[in-house]
């Protein structure tokens, strides 16, 4: 990309670190001088917004391990002491269990928002396929810290989940007692839960730094979806990105404030506040808000295997997007049926989220059924017929002259309101 | 190399077996260094330790039941009406989802016949691990369309011999092994 080796060092400390250690330079070239597409739109803040999640939830995550204690006899009344006791705790608790749903919030918008203007498509599969890893990471690392209060919804999650095992031939229940270390979920269990969510944070942290790589090396996609062409269709990274990604993130902010200090415990469960008991299921056990709509597809299907295969490859199908699509116009914006094809994805995955979270019983079920099959229908059938007969409308010349004419849609000029 | 090696490359040499042996001792050796770190995670020699539990089941007089803790799970002791036997011994083993017993008792190729569920010569007596096959949860007792056991995790339906009926559950209840060391005392594990 251009905007490499721009920085100059001018004072002497900083010629003499450069010529050891070019770090300097590195965050010049990458923060500061990187060259944006001028017509990014307020969905390209998620990246900065995921940054700033990631490490707030590093920073409030080793603070409660300060207090939290990891075994099964302690580690329910250690969360309440975290609560009532520790100078602070209440807050540091809540800005971390609410972070995490924000979290999740943010990535499936910024993913949204990936599938909406194609930015997985040619030359950008690896940076998407390392963003649905950091997916995968995002998914262990959630579910092992909502173990760790050791509620009964922690418990029957832990205990559900690591079932799911179970359902592998032959050496299923092998697999799940080595995860457990005993022949059911308990402290051991625990114990190692919390080793692993405190590591896998800083693979997230390790992975992101490959998926920021792989995105200054392609450059960022554009609500256009077409190549930058010349220095007119970009601008500096620093002020104009930098800036807007700080406003963004602070709107965020006021979201994650009012969530913490208003509705602390709304994308929680009740039951939660209630020891884990390993006699007693809850009568009605739901994952978090943003693990349903898996849910729903598990239980969508009858049979135990084929449930948990199709949960795995509900992900797993993420992974070959870049493939499946045979578009080659990546922004929806120029791709009228893709465009409402997309918005029938977007209502499914809310309609299976819904489903998740009723019982599994009756029409519920039968709805499960429906979307679960459109939801693979959609990356598996309806994508890859689209990119073949779909008439994509003409693309800009260039995203400078499009932003000059004053659209968004360039020669075409037909952006709707419901885009993005 | 290419012109005056062939002959050594076309028949391996010394040098190629040191390669490999060298190779193949260090793959093991690296193999050895890993197991310790995958067993870890094993149950340990606390809970490997067979746990036995006595329990005196004399005050559970028929249509009753009482949940041990035996290694972590809860088993459910029953002592059955006239009414559930009855119903469990008039299904038909085939037209059962899982035609096997699951019974730590008998041999595991046991049909799924109520006699082959309930304890040996106390066709009234159903002992059985209370969690259920799908994914864990501990099904309610006494509920469900054949008036067994109904898991309200996923809905799986168990009948009065603990025989999965209905939903995503695979296999029946399952038995572990006990025997009755006197009339009133049952003991488990």
């Amino acid at each position: 990309m251009e905007g490499h080796s721009t920085y100059q060092p001018t004072n002497g400390a900083a010629k003499w670190l450069e010529r050891r250690l070019p770090v300097i330079g590195l965050v010049h070239s990458s923060f500061v001088a990187y060259p944006t597409p001028r017509n990014l739109n307020y969905w390209w803040t998620f990246g900065a917004i995921l940054s700033f999640v990631l490490v707030a939830q590093i920073i409030t995550g080793i603070v409660l391990a300060m207090h939290y204690v990891p075994a099964g006899s302690m580690a329910f009344n250690s969360v309440e002491a975290i609560m009532r006791d520790v100078n602070f705790g209440w807050l540091l608790r809540y800005l971390h269990a609410n972070g995490a749903s924000l979290f999740f919030f943010a990535v499936y918008i910024h993913m949204f928002r990936g599938m909406y203007y194609g930015s997985y498509k040619e030359p950008r599969e690896v940076l998407w396929i390392l963003g649905v890893l950091i997916l995968l990471l995002m998914i262990a690392a959630a579910f092992m810290g909502y173990v760790l209060p050791w509620g009964q919804m922690s418990f029957w999650a832990a205990t559900v989940i690591t079932n799911l095992f179970s359902a592998i031939p032959l050496v299923g229940t092998a697999i799940t007692e080595w995860l457990w270390g005993g022949f059911s979920v308990d402290s051991a269990t625990l114990n190692r839960f919390y080793a692993l969510h405190y590591l896998l944070p800083f693979m997230i942290a390790g992975v992101v730094v490959l998926h920021v790589w792989a995105l200054h090396v392609t450059g960022q996609n554009n609500p256009l979806g077409i190549d930058i062409k010349s220095k007119k269709d970009t601008v500096a990274f620093t002020p104009y990105a930098t800036i807007k990604d700080m406003f963004a993130t602070v709107v965020f902010l006021i979201l994650l404030a009012w969530m913490v200090f208003y509705l602390p415990n709304y994308a929680g469960h009740p039951d939660n506040y209630i020891p884990a008991d390993p006699l007693k299921t809850p009568a009605h056990i739901v994952p978090e808000w943003y693990f349903l709509p898996f849910y729903a597809i598990l239980r969508a299907i009858p049979n135990k295997l084929a449930g948990v295969i199709a949960l795995f490859s509900a992900i797993a199908v993420l992974f070959v997007l870049p493939w499946l699509d045979t578009s080659r116009v990546r922004s929806a914006r120029f791709r009228p049926i893709y465009r409402q094809f997309f918005w029938i994805f977007v209502i499914v995955c809310i309609g299976l989220g819904y489903l998740g979270s009723q019982p599994a019983e009756g029409g519920y079920v039968i709805a499960s059924r429906i979307l679960t099959a459109y939801y693979f229908i959609h990356f598996l059938i309806i994508l890859p017929v689209i990119g073949l007969i779909e008439r994509p409308k003409p693309l800009p010349n260039s995203i400078s002259e499009s932003v000059l004419q004053g659209s968004g849609g360039g020669a075409t000029a037909t952006t709707t309101g419901s885009e993005g | 190399m290419a012109n005056t090696d062939t002959a050594d490359t076309a028949e391996p040499t010394r040098r190629d077996f040191l390669y490999i042996a060298t190779g193949g001792v260090a793959a093991v050796g690296a193999a050895l260094t890993v197991w310790p770190f995958i067993d870890q995670m094993n149950p340990d020699a606390a809970a490997l330790a067979l746990a036995q539990v006595e329990v005196d089941v004399s005050a559970l007089e028929p249509g009753m039941s009482l949940t041990v803790k035996w290694r972590g799970k809860p088993v459910f002791v029953r002592n059955r009406t006239e009414k559930e036997i009855d119903e469990s011994k008039a299904v038909p083993v085939s037209s059962l989802p899982d035609p096997v017993a699951r019974n730590a008792n008998l041999p595991a190729s046991a049909e799924a016949t109520d006699a082959n569920r309930a304890a040996d010569g106390r066709e009234a007596w159903l002992i059985q691990i209370g969690i259920c096959t799908h994914l864990g949860c501990v099904p309610l007792g006494q509920q469900g369309a054949y008036g067994g056991w109904f898991c309200p995790c996923h809905g799986s339906v168990y009948d009065t011999a603990g025989r999965i009926r209905q939903g995503p559950a695979p296999q029946n209840l399952h038995i572990p092994v006990y025997s009755f060391i006197s009339e009133s005392k049952l003991r488990i594990g």
